[in-house]
């Protein structure tokens, strides 16, 4: 399996509630009973998510649809640094990911 | 045990006391006020010791929800012990509504809301409408309704600190204070009764139409506060916004979306009134 791309999945648009509050976001995310407060672009990426196992370069196509996203390589490592961190938040699961 | 009960707003009391005079203070303050019939909470202004007791009377707050380091108060401070256990109850204990650590006023079936930490003179300010043509609704408490998100007075007795002591002096039925407490933790405190129609309107809730934050001792200022900055300090503001889970998110983003907010900074009480007044002929 080695060599595998992770999955990444948001939890379920069931289990957060979202508020965008004039250029920041509230996500009640009801599994912790944790109040985030979070800005762009991370409401984009949960977004654009949707509840889709993905890995970082099919989040990235479907992100480069709706933002211009400049150059791809920095632009994946930007990716995955807020992916890792809503993964530390508990908002996004990192599934083991699957040889194509 | 000596008793004492009192209803206020939505919540009932009840005080148990080792000492007949802070009960007969409290049944004189809060002779306005209607007895419930069940408790919500209790409170028992206990001695520290059967010894400590006659040596050097000692009132300890014992109740339904404690801090387990509170430092006991002489008993001449006991209306302030019982004062103390109550907020503490509510503070720890109640779920019914959102609870903002707030003071708030009313008009037109309006409400102005007012927050900040001790000394902002949130307190003071809303005993100052209340003598000026607003209902006065509470200078410690506001509770949101979780449904309606209207706020529900809480209208307990004003507790007066240091300055605001004098300038309610000059305002007030003088019948309506309760004794001098000096040297207390807070300094020195007295309690004046709300106004008697704060009293008979105490279950008329009020939509909230402003939120200030008032700043006493600065040059005279307003400032707009961002919905996120609002959104902190409020979520610090409130003892059961984490306890209340969802319930207490939909309040809090509700009432922050639809309730305009601005910091006032004011040297005087009577600019503080006139500066409120002003902002909420503009937007409330």
């Amino acid at each position: 399996m080695s060599g595998a791309e992770p999955l990444y999945r948001a939890d379920t648009t069931d289990a957060m509630l979202v508020e965008p509050l004039d250029g920041l976001t509230l996500i009640y995310h009801r599994r912790s009973g944790v109040t985030h407060m979070v800005v762009e672009p991370v409401p984009q990426i949960l977004a654009a998510m949707g509840e889709d196992a993905l890995t970082l370069d099919q989040l990235l196509t479907r992100l480069s649809k709706d933002f211009d996203l400049g150059d791809a390589v920095e632009a994946k490592a930007v990716l995955a640094a807020r992916i890792d961190e809503l993964v530390d938040l508990g908002l996004v699961d990192k599934l083991d990911g699957q040889d194509a | 045990m000596h008793e004492f009960s009192a209803q206020v707003g939505p919540a009932a009391f009840r005080i148990g006391s080792q000492w007949r005079s802070p009960v007969d203070q409290l049944a004189a303050l809060y002779a306005d006020y209607p007895k419930p019939e069940i408790p919500d909470f209790s409170v028992r202004l206990e001695a520290v010791s059967m010894l400590r007791r006659f040596i050097r009377p000692s009132v300890m707050i014992e109740g339904d929800y404690m801090l387990p380091d509170a430092a006991p108060l002489p008993l001449a401070q006991a209306l302030l012990a019982a004062e103390m256990g109550m907020n503490l109850q509510m503070a720890l204990g109640w779920r019914r509504h959102l609870l903002l650590h707030a003071s708030a006023v009313e008009k037109d079936g309006k409400a102005l809301i007012m927050t900040g930490a001790s000394g902002s003179g949130k307190s003071t300010l809303s005993a100052l409408l209340g003598q000026s043509g607003w209902r006065f609704m509470g200078d410690e408490f506001v509770l949101l309704d979780l449904e309606s998100g209207a706020a529900v007075p809480f209208p307990r007795l004003i507790s007066l600190k240091n300055e605001a002591i004098a300038a309610m002096e000059a305002q007030a039925d003088a019948a309506r204070f309760g004794p001098l407490m000096e040297g207390t933790p807070k300094g020195n405190i007295r309690h004046l009764m709300p106004p008697v129609d704060a009293i008979a309107r105490m279950a008329e809730p009020a939509k909230p139409a402003l939120l200030l934050f008032p700043r006493y001792g600065h040059n005279w200022a307003v400032r707009d506060v961002a919905p996120g900055e609002t959104f902190m300090r409020m979520t610090q503001a409130s003892t059961n916004y984490v306890a209340l889970g969802e319930a207490g998110f939909t309040a809090m983003t509700r009432f922050i979306k639809t309730t305009p907010a601005r910091a006032i900074d004011y040297q005087s009480g009577a600019e503080a009134v006139s500066l409120a007044e002003g902002l909420w002929e503009q937007l409330a």
